[in-house]
C-alpha cells in the first residue's frame, strides 16, 4: 500500500505514456520530457506563490505585526492578488537601455533557475533529468546566472543597476568557490556525480537508529554549514543581500525593471533558492530518505518537502534575525574563513574514508576540522580595537 | 531525431558565431559568443560526451564570458561606439576556413570507419585522469595555483 502511494506519481506518469502504444520512441520520449517539465513548472511554481506569502507571514510574526491578511482566508490568496497587480502593471524600458539586452537577462535568469531544477531527485524514481553528471549540470548551469545578472546590469544603462550587478558577480564568484569545493567531499565518499547515487549512499542507518546522512558525520556537517552560507550568498538573500542593499544602490540590477519582468527576478530568485536547497538535501540530507526506520511508509516525496519546508523556514528566519553584511566583511569571511573550511572538508573527508567510515574515522576526522577552526580563528583574530573607521577611497 | 537536433543546434550555433563577428556593438558580440558556446556545448551533448559539455559551459560561460564582458567594461572608453566591418578579419577568416577545408578533403581518413567505442562516462575520464593522465593533471594544477598567487599579488594592497 504505503509503495503504490510512494509511486503514484511515476506511475501516473506510466499510464499517461501508455496511451500512445504504437507511436514511435521519439514521440513517447519527448513527451515523456514535457510531462516532467509541466509537472516540475507547476509544483515549484506554486510553492514559490505560497512561499512568498508565508515568508511576509512568518516575517510579521517576527516583527509583531499581522502581515498580509485581507485577501482571502489568513491572507493566503495574497500572491494571486500580487500577479495580478505585476502583469497589469506597465511595463517600462528606459530610453537609453539596450532593448534586446534589458529583455533577454530575466528571461535567461528564470530559465537558468529552472533549469537547475531538473536534476534534484524529489523522491523515489522521481528525477526528472536523470544525467551521470547531474551535479556538474546544476553548477554549469547555476554558473550562468552570473552573465544574466551582468546582462540585467548593463542592459539598463544605469549607474545603480550597473555598480548592483557588479556587487552581485564578485558576491557569486566569490562564494561559488567554497560552494563547490563543499561538494567536492561528498562526491569523493560517493564516487559518482549522480545525484541519484548521492541519494542512494545515504539509505541505510548505522546501529539502526541514526541515518547515514552525511549531515551526521563531521566534515559533512561543517560542509552542510558552509554549503548552506554560501547557498544564501548565491541566492542573495538577506544578511548577503548586498546587491540590492536599496539604501545605498536602489535595487541593484533591478532597479530599472517594472511589472512583470521584476516579478520574473523575484520568481527567479525564489526558485533558485528551492533549487540551492535541493541540492543541500541530496547532497548531506539524505535526500528523500526517511530520518528513521519506523517512518518509511511515509511517501519519500513528503519527505524531501518536508525537509525542503525546515530549510526554507530557516532561510526566513535568519532574513528576519540578521542585519545585512558589508561588501568587505563579506568578501572577507569568503576568501578568508570559507574557502579554508571548505578544503579543510575535504580532507576530513578523507581522514573519515581512510579510518574505515567508522567510530575512529568519525573522531579523526572531527579532530581534523576542530583543529582546523581552531587554528583559522585565532590567525583570523587581530585583536583588533574598535577604532574609527578609516575610509580609503579619496585619499 | 538526431539528424534533425544536429541542423537545429547547428543553424542556432552559426547565426550566433556570425553574429559575434559582424555585431555592431561590442558587447551584443561578445553576449553572442556566450551563445556560440552554448551551441558547441549542446553539440558534445549530442554527442554523448556530457561531461565535456558540462565543462564547456562551466568554465566558457561562467568564466571566460564573465571574463570578457568585464574586459569590455573596465578597459574601453568607448562600449557604446559601433564598430565598422572588419575586411582584414573576414580574410584572415575565410584563409583559416579555406585552409582547413582543403586539408579535410585532401586527408586519407575520412574513408576509415570509426571503432565503437563504449559511451563517454565521467567515470571513465575521472579514471583516466587519475591515472594516465596524473602528471600532467598535476602539472595543469600547479600552473593554475601559481596563476592564482600571481594574481592575488598583482592586486595586493601595497603598506605605506
Amino acid at each position: 500500500m504505503s509503495k503504490s502511494i510512494d509511486q503514484v506519481f511515476v506511475n501516473a506518469k506510466q499510464w499517461m505514456l501508455s496511451w500512445l502504444g504504437g507511436s514511435p520512441s521519439w514521440v513517447v520520449q519527448v513527451l515523456s520530457s514535457l510531462i516532467n517539465i509541466g509537472v516540475l513548472l507547476l509544483v515549484f511554481l506554486t510553492l514559490f506563490a505560497f512561499m512568498s506569502v508565508l515568508e511576509r507571514k512568518i516575517l510579521a510574526r517576527m516583527q509583531n505585526r499581522y502581515g498580509p491578511n485581507r485577501v482571502g482566508p489568513f491572507g493566503l490568496f495574497q500572491p494571486l492578488a500580487d500577479g495580478v497587480k505585476m502583469l497589469i502593471k506597465e511595463d517600462i524600458v528606459p530610453a537609453r537601455a539596450d532593448k534586446i539586452v534589458h529583455f533577454l537577462a530575466p528571461v535567461l535568469i528564470a530559465t537558468v533557475a529552472i533549469l537547475t531544477l531538473g536534476v534534484i531527485p524529489y523522491g523515489r524514481n522521481m528525477t526528472p533529468f536523470t544525467i551521470d553528471g547531474g551535479v556538474l549540470f546544476f553548477f554549469a548551469v547555476g554558473s550562468t546566472t552570473e552573465l544574466a545578472v551582468f546582462m540585467a546590469g548593463w542592459g539598463s544603462n544605469n549607474k545603480f543597476s550597473m555598480l548592483g550587478a557588479m556587487r552581485a558577480i564578485a558576491q557569486m564568484i566569490s562564494y561559488e568557490l567554497p560552494l563547490l569545493i563543499t561538494v567536492l567531499p561528498v562526491v569523493m565518499v560517493v564516487g559518482s556525480l549522480m545525484p541519484d547515487r548521492i541519494v542512494a549512499a545515504q539509505a541505510d542507518y548505522t546501529f539502526g537508529l541514526v541515518p547515514r546522512w552525511f549531515v551526521f558525520t563531521p566534515w559533512g556537517a561543517a560542509a552542510f554549514i558552509l554549503f548552506f552560507v554560501s547557498g544564501l550568498v548565491e541566492s542573495n538573500r538577506t544578511p548577503f543581500d548586498v546587491p540590492e542593499g536599496e539604501s545605498e544602490i536602489v535595487a541593484g540590477h533591478m532597479t530599472e525593471y517594472s511589472g512583470f519582468k521584476y516579478a520574473t527576478f523575484f520568481m527567479a530568485e525564489y526558485i533558485g533558492m528551492f533549487a540551492i536547497n535541493g541540492l543541500g538535501i541530496t547532497l548531506f540530507l539524505g535526500g528523500w530518505h526517511a530520518p528513521a526506520r519506523v517512518l518509511e511508509f511515509v511517501p519519500s516525496y513528503v519527505w524531501f518537502f518536508a525537509k525542503l519546508s525546515v530549510l526554507l523556514f530557516v532561510y526566513v528566519w535568519v532574513r528576519g534575525t540578521l542585519p545585512r553584511t558589508r561588501v568587505d566583511q563579506m568578501m572577507n569571511f569568503a576568501w578568508k574563513f570559507m574557502l579554508p573550511m571548505a578544503f579543510t572538508c575535504i580532507v576530513a573527508a578523507a581522514v573519515w574514508h581512510y579510518a574505515g567510515r567508522g567510530l575512529r574515522g568519525w573522531l579523526w576526522s572531527l579532530v581534523v576540522i576542530a583543529v582546523v577552526y581552531t587554528a583559522l580563528s585565532m590567525l583570523l583574530d587581530t585583536r583588533r580595537k574598535f577604532a574609527p573607521r578609516v575610509y580609503r577611497f579619496a585619499e | 531525431m538526431n539528424g534533425l537536433a544536429f541542423i537545429l543546434i547547428a543553424i542556432v550555433t552559426l547565426a550566433a558565431g556570425l553574429a559575434a563577428a559582424t555585431l555592431r556593438r561590442l558587447m551584443h558580440a561578445a553576449l553572442s559568443f556566450a551563445v556560440a558556446l552554448v551551441g558547441i556545448a549542446a553539440f558534445f551533448f549530442l554527442l554523448g560526451a556530457e561531461f565535456v559539455g558540462l565543462a564547456l559551459v562551466f568554465i566558457y560561460i561562467g568564466a571566460v564570458a564573465v571574463l570578457i564582458v568585464f574586459t569590455i567594461l573596465l578597459t574601453r572608453r568607448d562600449v557604446g561606439k559601433t564598430r565598422g566591418f572588419n575586411w582584414g578579419g573576414a580574410i584572415v577568416a575565410a584563409a583559416v576556413f579555406g585552409g582547413l577545408m582543403w586539408s579535410i578533403l585532401k586527408t586519407q581518413s575520412l574513408a576509415i570507419v570509426a571503432p565503437h567505442m563504449p559511451g563517454l562516462t565521467v567515470k571513465r575520464i575521472g579514471a583516466a585522469l587519475m591515472t594516465g593522465y596524473v602528471w600532467p593533471l598535476q602539472c595543469v594544477g600547479l600552473l593554475l595555483t601559481a596563476a592564482l598567487i600571481g594574481a592575488l599579488i598583482l592586486v595586493i594592497e601595497e603598506k605605506q
